[in-house]
């Protein structure tokens, strides 16, 4: 009998995806899907909006990481009003820029960690779903918790210090900034009392790093072996090949680490990445152009930057680096559950640039906007905590925009966790009349692990629940299962 | 004896998580909330996971699809007081800004005029299939829905005016509302 199984893996109430597994009449796997249920509109609604407004509108998307947006926007914009791309602006307002986002990798990567996988790691992932929050982490280990809220705390004060709100903030404006950091703000970070000083933060992500890797020498089999697939990567990186999460060019390479985009410049992006429409999605599928639509999917994020960059431009990390590329004889990583590995070491690195960077006086620079010869177009890309994040528009002589593309992070990993999905179920469904708990476990760690917004979000006070139903040839539910 | 604890219920409808983000920013005070709150219940549980009538529910964003307004329903249902946070929730915030624009040319847009797509979509496929919730003819604050008991302003809401309502409805106290902590952008 075939068999339709739906579930969700964040549930019907927020609306944001949902996973169903086809199973034929012997119970293999026919197809899985990831489906994103959610549709806005920001392209088309738009047009017609003053340019300026693009920064504080268009982060509007998603207030989980809205710096990212505000400055991927900006940057376009940069384009749009003379400044040009990246090195364009003046050093006050390309360093106060780089801070807000630093920041927001820290707090952003912090948050996933404590409030997400730490639970994960302190109680496994068959705990119940009751203790597996970051409430459930502070009862059992509260130092722990307090550090994770702590951390996020000190980035989202420096975002604040830097954008002028925590959550959508104003900072970055087409051409540079609206105001530097002055003496007092920047000495209220570095002469903070401990632990709330940029000093005290390195050391703290240091700590988190060691616990992963004590986990990881536990547990080795698990986080080598779960969903391991083979894919291309695709990130930003600096000219010299180093991890820069603010500017550079595009470069991928795929999964034996032969380069398929040589640093090519995001202003023509459209030439090396298009996207496919399917009916049974909202979410876009990006695609390496030149490879087409099966084979030019990417990866992109923690693990994807790690593999497409060269070295990390800070001391501590970079020794990190070097450790974790020894796991893989320095080939590219695709063992999904590194990425966790990986974020660790982007929020060690994002701990060194905030403090390098806060003591650099250009900070209380008073240039902060930059013009030139006006242009109609631009775009403007960022590494942002979850991947490479796209903006581009196009004004009209009136300044208003005429037209506005977006494909944000989560979407350049779409194919990557519809595989992850397909992987599991096909491990763990095949030949099965029921859904099993194991397989329920599974497809949320294998999502989660992509850290895409909805789980991360649904996870920082509860946990993701999940909802099973098996559906038969004439789609009658037959069996449901509920956890979380 | 322990006190019985407040079940607070959340949901993101049509928003985009930021408030529920600056909930979050209530940073360490979020530690002393353990012993008078239980978050369990559901920060973002299935509706149908209602097993028990809660004493807030919370939510964020507005309804722009069939699912939305499902969902907004069994939380009337289920919750004694209902909290519209943020600007979504209030009037429709930045989503609704579709609402003079008919959804074909929004979806037009997304999947068949857009740079990255343009010309590489020679199907026209659009995304149709049974599993998507039915989008609206317009984007609706909460209140246009169901009956609201209060309003929460801001873009989002600050953390200290989301903890300052939480701590009044759990205590019973009077809610304080100093000029500061109410912002509406």
């Amino acid at each position: 009998m075939a068999q339709k199984i739906t579930i969700e893996p964040v549930t019907r109430v927020e609306g944001h995806g949902k996973v169903t597994i086809h199973l034929d009449e012997e119970g293999n796997v026919v197809r899985s899907r990831l489906h994103i249920v959610e549709f806005r509109g920001f392209e088309r609604f738009i047009q017609g909006r003053p340019y300026w407004e693009a920064p504080v509108l268009v982060q509007r998307l998603c207030g989980i990481c809205p710096v990212s947006h505000h400055l991927a926007a900006a940057k376009a914009l940069d384009v749009v009003v003379g400044a040009g791309t990246g090195h364009g602006l003046s050093h006050t307002a390309e360093k106060v820029r780089r801070l807000m986002h630093y920041a927001q990798i820290f707090q952003s990567h912090a948050l996933h960690f404590f409030h997400l996988a730490s639970p994960d790691l302190l109680f496994g992932v068959d705990a119940d779903p009751k203790i597996r929050n970051i409430i459930g982490v502070a009862r059992v280990n509260k130092g722990l918790a307090v550090q994770g809220v702590m951390m996020r705390k000190f980035g989202q004060e420096l975002i604040q210090a830097t954008a002028g709100k925590k959550i959508h903030g104003t900072g970055a404006i087409p051409g540079g900034v609206n105001k530097n950091l002055t003496e007092e703000e920047r000495d209220a970070f570095t002469k903070g009392a401990a632990p709330m000083n940029p000093g005290a933060m390195v050391v703290w992500a240091e700590e988190a790093i060691d616990f992963f890797k004590q986990y990881y020498k536990k547990n080795r089999e698990f986080i080598d072996t779960f969903s391991v697939f083979p894919s291309n990567h695709l990130s930003l990186v600096r000219k010299d090949g180093a991890l820069d999460l603010y500017h550079g060019n595009i470069r991928a390479i795929d999964s034996e680490g032969k380069v398929i985009l040589h640093d090519v410049d995001y202003q023509e992006y459209f030439n090396y990445i298009h996207e496919e429409v399917r009916s049974w999605s909202y979410m876009k599928f990006p695609y390496i152009a030149e490879l087409g639509e099966a084979d030019g999917w990417y990866r992109v994020g923690p693990l994807a930057r790690l593999n497409t960059c060269t070295f990390i431009p800070t001391p501590l990390a970079q020794k990190e680096f070097e450790q974790y590329k020894a796991n893989t004889i320095g080939k590219p990583n695709n063992m999904c559950m590194h990425t966790h590995y990986a974020r660790l070491i982007e929020l060690l690195h994002a701990a060194e640039v905030i403090r390098d960077l806060l003591n650099d006086p250009d900070l209380q620079g008073n240039e902060l906007v930059r013009r030139g010869e006006k242009k109609h177009e631009g775009v403007g890309v960022i590494e942002a905590p979850r991947g490479t994040l796209f903006h581009h528009y196009r004004i009209n002589d009136n300044d208003q925009i005429e037209m506005a593309n977006l494909i944000v992070s989560t979407t350049n990993n779409n194919e990557p966790m519809n595989r992850a999905v397909n992987h599991v179920a096909k491990t763990m469904m095949t030949g099965k009349k029921e859904i099993t708990e194991p397989m329920m476990n599974a497809v949320e760690v294998a999502i989660r692990a992509y850290d895409p917004c909805l789980s991360c979000a649904t996870h920082a006070l509860g946990q993701m629940p999940l909802e099973v139903s098996l559906f038969d040839a004439d789609d009658q539910m037959i069996d449901r299962k509920k956890k979380g | 004896m322990e006190r019985k604890k407040t079940i607070v219920a959340t949901a993101s409808l049509a928003g985009c998580f930021g408030c529920h983000m600056s909930l979050l920013d209530i940073d360490e005070r979020i530690l002393s909330l353990i012993d008078l709150v239980d978050f369990n219940k559901s920060p973002i549980n299935d509706i149908k996971n209602f097993t028990e009538y809660c004493d807030i529910g919370i939510i964020e964003g507005s309804c722009c699809n069939s699912e939305n307004v499902h969902a907004l329903k069994e939380f009337r249902k289920n919750c004694r007081i209902l909290i519209s946070l943020g600007e979504c929730a209030i009037m429709g915030g930045v989503p609704a800004m579709r609402n003079g624009i008919p959804i074909r040319e929004c979806i037009e847009e997304a999947y068949m005029n857009s740079p990255s797509v343009k010309g590489h979509n020679p199907e026209m496929i659009l995304p149709n299939d049974p599993e998507l919730p039915m989008l609206l003819d317009r984007v609706y604050p909460c209140h246009e829905i169901v009956k609201i008991d209060y309003f929460l302003p801001g873009c989002p809401p600050r953390a200290d005016l989301i903890y300052s309502a939480l701590e009044a409805l759990i205590t019973g106290n009077e809610m304080k509302l100093p000029y500061e902590i109410v912002k509406y952008d």
